[in-house]
């Protein structure tokens, strides 16, 4: 009993930042597609697949910040052949983007073999260096929890804060709210819904590419097979969870992280099989949607807009 | 008599037209699933290239690991058997409007449930043990789709969240029962051997083929008949093209989607029961290699009629046993095959893509 509160201290709730950090990324991106009417369950496999380009631009180029970018950019292209599919084609959104899933599992792994001649993990490379902030890392506890990570780590709030500002306080984020709501409305208001879409799901992509940097280049400096492990799907429970807004999903994913933290410290305390734990999350997950769902009531119409 | 004659090959000639007429009519409903075949391979061949490996090569050594011997095709339709199971499970669930993609963790569930069955009651006749077990795979399936069915109805969760993290679990869940309570002795996480009264038998020695695929095959017509002819398959169906309607029209759309995901559900569960009986004869930590996965690519690509889905669920089964003669012969990565499936998915998901590619490629005449 002393060892399992042992637990409960300030590498917790730091390891439980860090692990927000790829699902607030992954549920920030599902809000800016779901606001624009287009479900992303490829936010998976956009994770997925940024969090092997990372590794593998750090790799060869030796510098993980360009791994970062080159994450993003892949994210992305993701997020472009998601809206490709559904926007252009009105193809099934959820066929879609399981099938960016399926996709990126595959690739990861070939690609993986192809480099590094293992499908199991890659070498390890150089990762994001931990930069301390100065004068909050001297303060006791706070300073402990807040003051040492990654600067994806810090990124995460100002990611959150620069979504609410866009989606809610301009122009731009009313035009992806309206095309959402009612995309006929807004293509008679002179809004260009399918440029809109397109915009949204591609930035959606590219922040679950940088959620899937933060967990290879961020938090283990490696590609290992499968390592998302459904981080995209508690993405977007914590989207759900938070309505569909930046701070919502914001809070819902350091509840999720902190259950993730939680389960890898209980693990390594080994008071219970690892495959018992390892349910935590997943079970969490479901358990919150069951709870809150009924009261959540998605912000759009996710009928593929055909103009007349 | 040649009055007769006549008239008898005019009938035939008539009878022929109808036939053509018929077969063109199903030639051009599944063109946009071959052309979407057709398109993936291609992608792939490009990536492979790239890669530097050689696609012909490759692509050969592929038809001929899963059509070259007896144990190329012994395999291929061995692989092809539970993925029979998970695509039915998956247009089951559809049909009634539910995106089912936890196939792979109610495949698990019901393969340990049987496995259980199939270990305990040691010499009981195989008549009662075989069925037994079956049922049980069954259950455990079904009660995996229970879960999310329950919470789907009674809650609004999303069933795509739900199905995919129940499948983590069923994952993890069973990966411990073989690691701890029922763990066999030595190094690998599996249970000890079935009782050999609950062997499903093997149809084609000395392949590993076994009688499963005589059920999947049974079910692909249960299935059909289920949802074309029986009243609640019709429930079923009316939910999931337009629940308001079928609300207003006196079916309880509760009732309904919890029914086809435990349905759903108990169909991935027997397929997993099927492949310990069967193929394995005991349960190995996480032993499918992505049948969940194979099953939905294999129902969009059949049309998501369970017809089809049997013969694509053939040609998966030779990606499967093909892909495993590739790897060892030309040294590609096995992983192309999940790949090919992905792009074979991303094609299907938009009929439209293809219609795209086949007019701005100057197939005109194809395209209509």
């Amino acid at each position: 009993m002393v060892e399992f509160l042992d637990l409960i201290n300030v590498g917790l709730f730091a390891a439980a930042l860090r692990m927000a950090t790829p699902l607030a990324f992954g549920s920030l991106g599902g809000i800016f597609s779901e606001r624009a009417g287009v479900i992303n369950i490829g936010l998976e496999g956009m994770m997925l697949t940024g969090a092997f380009a990372g590794v593998a631009a750090s790799y060869f180029s030796g510098s993980p910040w360009f791994g970062v970018l080159v994450a993003v950019l892949v994210g992305g292209l993701l997020g472009l052949l998601h809206a490709l599919i559904t926007v252009k084609f009105v193809g099934d959104q959820v066929v879609s983007g399981t099938g960016i899933n399926i996709f990126a599992l595959g690739f990861t792994a070939y690609m993986s073999q192809v480099i590094w001649g293992s499908r199991g993990a890659s070498e390890s490379v150089q990762g994001l260096p931990v930069v301390p902030i100065p004068l909050v890392k001297d303060i006791p506890i706070i300073g402990e929890i807040l003051g040492a990570h990654t600067p994806l780590v810090y990124l995460m709030p100002i990611v959150a804060v620069l979504s609410y500002i866009v989606l809610f306080k301009t122009p731009i984020g009313l035009r992806i709210r309206a095309v959402g709501e009612h995309p006929a409305a807004a293509d008679t208001a002179g809004i260009n819904v399918f440029k809109t879409k397109y915009l949204c799901v591609v930035v959606s992509g590219m922040l679950a590419g940088l959620g899937g940097a933060f967990l290879s280049l961020g938090h283990l400096n490696l590609f290992a097979w499968g390592m998302t492990g459904g981080r995209g799907f508690i993405a977007i429970a914590a989207m759900i969870l938070g309505k569909w807004k930046p701070f919502g999903a914001l809070g819902a994913s350091v509840l999720f992280g902190f259950a993730d933290a939680f389960q890898m410290r209980l693990q390594a305390l080994g008071l219970l099989p690892s495959q018992i734990i390892l349910t935590i999350p997943y079970i969490l997950t479901v358990a919150v949607l069951a709870g809150v769902v009924r009261r959540a009531i998605p912000p759009s119409n996710y009928k593929p807009y055909v103009k007349e | 008599m040649t009055e007769k004659l006549s008239r008898l090959s005019l009938e035939t000639r008539e009878l022929f037209r109808r036939f053509l007429a018929e077969l063109k009519l199903a030639l051009r409903r599944i063109l946009p699933q071959i052309i979407a075949i057709l398109i993936a391979f291609l992608a792939g061949a490009i990536m492979l290239l790239v890669t530097g490996y050689s696609p012909l090569e490759a692509y050969g050594a592929l038809v001929i690991g899963a059509f070259g011997d007896v144990n190329g095709i012994g395999q291929t339709f061995t692989q092809a058997t539970p993925i029979i199971f998970t695509a039915l499970a998956f247009i089951f669930a559809f049909k009634c409007g539910l995106f089912n993609i936890g196939a792979e963790g109610q495949l698990l569930v019901g393969g340990f449930v049987a496995a259980l069955v199939g270990i305990s009651f040691d010499g009981m006749p195989t008549f009662i043990h075989v069925p037994m077990a079956l049922l049980a795979g069954a259950v455990g399936g079904g009660l995996w789709g229970f879960i999310p069915a329950i919470l789907k109805a009674k809650l609004g969760a999303h069933e795509v969240i739900t199905t995919m993290m129940l499948s983590y679990v069923a994952l993890y869940v069973t990966g411990y029962m073989v690691n701890y309570p029922f763990k066999a002795p030595g190094w690998v996480a599996q249970t000890v051997q079935i009782a050999p009264s609950a062997e499903l038998p093997r149809i084609l020695p000395p392949t590993q083929l076994s009688a499963s695929i005589i059920i999947a095959v049974i079910l692909v017509g249960l299935v059909h008949y289920t949802l074309q002819k029986m009243s609640f398959g019709y429930e079923v169906r009316a939910i999931g093209l337009n629940p308001a309607a079928a609300e207003s029209g006196g079916i309880s759309i509760k009732r309904g989607i919890i029914l086809a995901l435990v349905i759903s559900g108990t169909i991935a569960g027997l397929g997993g029961a099927g492949e310990v009986l069967g193929v394995h004869l005991r349960f190995i930590e996480n032993f499918s290699p992505g049948y969940g996965w194979d099953g939905l690519a294999v129902a969009l690509v059949g049309g998501l009629n369970p017809g089809g889905a049997l013969l694509a669920a053939v040609l998966f089964g030779a990606l499967r046993s093909g892909g495993m003669g590739m790897s060892r012969a030309t040294g590609v990565p096995l992983d192309i095959v999940t790949i090919l499936q992905a792009l074979v998915i991303l094609f299907v998901a938009a009929p439209m893509v293809i219609r795209y590619i086949l007019k701005k490629g100057g197939f005109k005449w194809l395209s209509s």
